[in-house]
């Protein structure tokens, strides 16, 4: 295994507050894996996923090292893709599908307008986006959020990132879409050796995608471990009071059954 | 980061001279003791040259210092009731058309664009005529023009909120809509218009003066605009019978705007880097 | 006996796609039942859940509650009745005025609804919080102090105030974390216990609406198109939006580990 990225003794301060967000993280991510970071509001998982990608705010103080195996330093955009929660705030109302996807794959690869557009239109092919050539003419608010959330998909691996960041990219949904987009990650990085980092707060879709888990507490990690092993057999008590937590359609439930 | 209000250089210029305004306006009987409109010396002494009458005197003799002291008086009443007047008229009824919605607010902004189309300084000067000039008729008279900002500026807040969480629980709660509109809703629309009040004041002041100019200010009291007025038959013998209270007006007029930047500034989080 | 009866909801919103959001919805609750209204996105359960609440005015059909007509109900008629049925919104940062107390916005409902003098208000208070789990001491603070579970507390204090015989919860734990709606589920289910609450679940989310509801109604487009006590309708689904919801629930594929 290639190593993608490593991380040593990392924290970040958010600028005004006294406590960091990210306390003393060590973390090495290899080339092709995905990797889900499972924790709750506050716990630093988001903050881990914008240092790695450099989108923290002005003024935030970062400490520790990122070492990026083999290569220079990336940039965000060309080498990490990033997908957010809300599909809405990555796309700009006032600009066309087809604009957007163009824009961002001439910035970052040599090609002449009419081949920046056959390729966008392949990237809505390859994101499940029903007639593209269409498509490429619409406008983000004639799409669903789901259809919305693809093409946000489509932008962040437009420029053929070696990361793709997905930072609780199917928290926003409807649960059948959410399964659709998790899916869809999951074929997209299989097909092109992507490496992912899947930031989410659900355990089981977690679960479903990674083959690692990396556990966040109190802006520290707590555990990592393969996926199934976390799953089967945390060993620490917050993973465990995690999975406790969870409900399926097998929990026990609070009620009884209708007379 | 936001600056706060005090620590902006232009809140500072502007507040200072406007607490010295105001200061001036709450004090001129102490100041100036006696009626301003009495004969106080000899007509027309140039300003600096008698140190008992430092801004000299006008065509009658009457102390020019004494009656700028007390057109101040006029002009920051005036300003500030014509002002209060205003945003209270038109938060209520920008409030109450934005909650209402249908046809009461159809009515209400419809009321609001015909007072928007009537310019409000002829306004102001045909309330005055008909009604007669005395100092609460010209600040109604003012208002009449102003409420118009105030009220869009409600409404337009008032309907953003108007579909929150909060007001729909405060619905299921049993709230009645006055409650809700006036109570929960409107103190949060208040932000940006107490922003543009500063606008409006400068702008009273400022119709009050052309009112008084024209004539039609209230008879009884002194102010600016009636020594602007008076001094025009002296123009080319006595500017600075015009010209002092122009000053006095423009001082005024910038000090307001520059308060109300400011005001502006640290309640939007507006700033310049 | 039935506590709400429904029968015909209609509702059409106007424009330009004219889209159905009720169409023809009939269905009751029972005192001390929790109904679980489930759908995808866009079904029109909110829709349900404001009509309900006499939010939104339906274009047809007639609601019975606790003996009245609670659709022809007005004005200050309806004002008094509303201490009846309560509703807890998804985002408990929006749900209270921006500048409301803890104290403040849980006796709004004790005036309102005149449930006891101004004098005993604070003794009301203290034993609103100690019933929904929380410190007395929160009260003098601020609501924008308290975190997401807490304020979602206070919500359901405010909402159990006026002591009403239905809660309206509209994905009322949809936007918290896993570990904290574990604990608001069990808050829910022990209120109903003691006071005999009957609640309306809102939820998009399976697992948590079998773990609290009595019976289960699925919305598609507008219609109920199933219902039943929770447990059968899951173990043998009629319709495909409710096998697709299913198998959308995502399950981490291990036995249950013991804690």
């Amino acid at each position: 295994m290639t190593l993608l990225l490593g991380l040593t003794g990392l924290s970040v301060h958010y600028p005004g507050a006294s406590a960091p967000a990210l306390a003393d993280l060590g973390l090495a991510l290899f080339e092709g894996e995905k990797l889900a970071i499972i924790g709750e509001s506050g716990s630093g998982k988001s903050t881990l996923a914008r240092v790695i990608a450099g989108l923290l705010p002005p003024g935030s103080r970062i400490e520790g090292r990122i070492d990026w195996g083999g290569g220079p330093t990336p940039r965000p955009g060309r080498d990490i893709g990033y997908v957010f929660q809300d599909p809405g705030g990555s796309l700009n109302p006032l600009l066309s599908v087809g604009r957007h996807l163009t824009e961002v794959l001439r910035t970052h690869l040599p090609l002449t307008a009419r081949d920046a557009r056959a390729r966008a239109a392949e990237l809505l092919d390859t994101v499940q986006i029903p007639d593209p050539a269409r498509a490429l003419n619409a406008y983000p608010h004639q799409f669903s959020g789901g259809q919305r959330q693809r093409i946000a998909i489509a932008l962040a691996i437009a420029a053929r990132p070696r990361l793709l960041i997905a930072d609780e990219a199917t928290s926003a949904l409807d649960v059948l879409v959410q399964a659709e987009i998790t899916a869809l990650l999951r074929a997209l990085c299989d097909a092109k050796g992507m490496t992912l980092l899947f930031i989410t707060h659900d355990m089981a879709l977690a679960g479903q995608l990674a083959d690692r888990i990396a556990v966040m507490h109190a802006a520290r990690m707590v555990e990592i471990g393969p996926a199934a092993r976390v799953l089967r057999a945390p060993r620490e008590s917050y993973t465990r009071s995690l999975l406790a937590a969870h409900l399926d359609l097998a929990s026990p439930r609070l009620v009884g059954e209708a007379r | 980061m936001t600056r706060p209000f005090l620590r902006r250089p232009e809140a500072l210029l502007g507040g200072a001279i406007l607490l010295a305004l105001i200061l001036i306006a709450g004090f001129a009987p102490l100041i100036a003791p006696g009626d301003p409109l009495a004969i106080a010396g000899r007509p027309l002494i140039p300003p600096f040259t008698d140190a008992g009458l430092p801004l000299g005197t006008d065509r009658l003799g009457r102390d020019l210092l004494a009656e700028l002291i007390h057109g101040a008086r006029t002009s920051v009443a005036v300003g500030l009731s014509a002002a209060l007047v205003a945003v209270f008229a038109g938060m209520t009824v920008g409030t109450a058309a934005g909650f209402a919605g249908g046809a009461i607010e159809a009515a209400l902004m419809r009321i609001v664009d015909a007072f928007q189309i009537v310019p409000g300084f002829l306004l102001a000067l045909a309330f005055v005529s008909v009604a007669g000039p005395s100092l609460w008729v010209v600040v109604l008279a003012i208002a009449l023009g102003a409420w118009t900002g105030p009220a869009r500026l409600a409404r337009a807040r008032v309907l953003s909120l108007r579909e929150s969480d909060f007001v729909a629980a405060a619905k299921v709660m049993g709230m009645s809509p006055a409650e809700i509109a006036f109570r929960q809703i409107m103190p949060l629309a208040l932000p940006p218009v107490l922003a543009v009040a500063s606008v409006i004041v400068a702008a009273a002041v400022l119709t009050e003066a052309a009112l008084s100019f024209l004539g039609l200010g209230d008879p009884n009291s002194v102010t600016w605009g009636a020594m602007i007025a008076e001094g025009r038959n002296q123009l080319r013998s006595a500017a600075y019978l015009s010209i002092i209270p122009g000053i006095a007006l423009v001082l005024t007029v910038i000090s307001t705007y520059l308060v109300g930047e400011a005001l502006t500034d640290s309640l939007t989080g507006r700033d310049k880097r | 006996m039935t506590l709400l009866v429904a029968r015909g909801l209609t509702k059409t919103y106007p424009g330009a796609r004219r889209i159905r959001a009720l169409d023809d919805v009939s269905f009751e609750i029972a005192p001390g039942e929790t109904l679980g209204l489930i759908g995808p996105s866009g079904c029109g359960k909110s829709t349900l859940a404001r009509v309900l609440t006499r939010l939104t005015e339906p274009d047809a059909g007639t609601i019975r509650f606790g003996g009245q007509d609670w659709g022809a109900l007005k004005g200050r008629a309806l004002r008094r009745a509303r201490g009846a049925m309560q509703m807890v919104f998804q985002d408990p940062g929006a749900a209270f005025h921006p500048r409301a107390t803890v104290a403040g916005a849980l006796c709004e409902p004790l005036r309102l609804h005149a449930i006891a003098p101004r004098s005993d208000w604070p003794d009301h208070v203290e034993l609103l919080l100690t019933q929904v789990g929380l410190s007395p001491e929160l009260a003098p603070r601020p609501l924008s102090a308290l975190s997401g579970g807490q304020r979602q507390r206070v919500a359901i204090a405010r909402a159990i105030a006026p002591r009403p015989k239905l809660i309206v919860l509209d994905e009322a734990v949809s936007a918290l974390d896993a570990s904290v709606r574990a604990r608001v589920l069990d808050l829910l289910a022990q209120l109903q216990r003691d006071m005999g609450l009957a609640y309306l679940f809102v939820s998009h989310d399976l697992a948590v609406t079998r773990a609290l509801s009595h019976r289960i109604a699925v919305m598609e487009a507008g219609r109920i198109v199933e219902t039943g006590p929770a447990e059968a309708l899951l173990a043998a689904p009629r319709t495909e939006i409710l096998r697709r919801l299913i198998a959308a629930v995502p399950t981490i594929h291990t036995e249950k580990v013991p804690s």
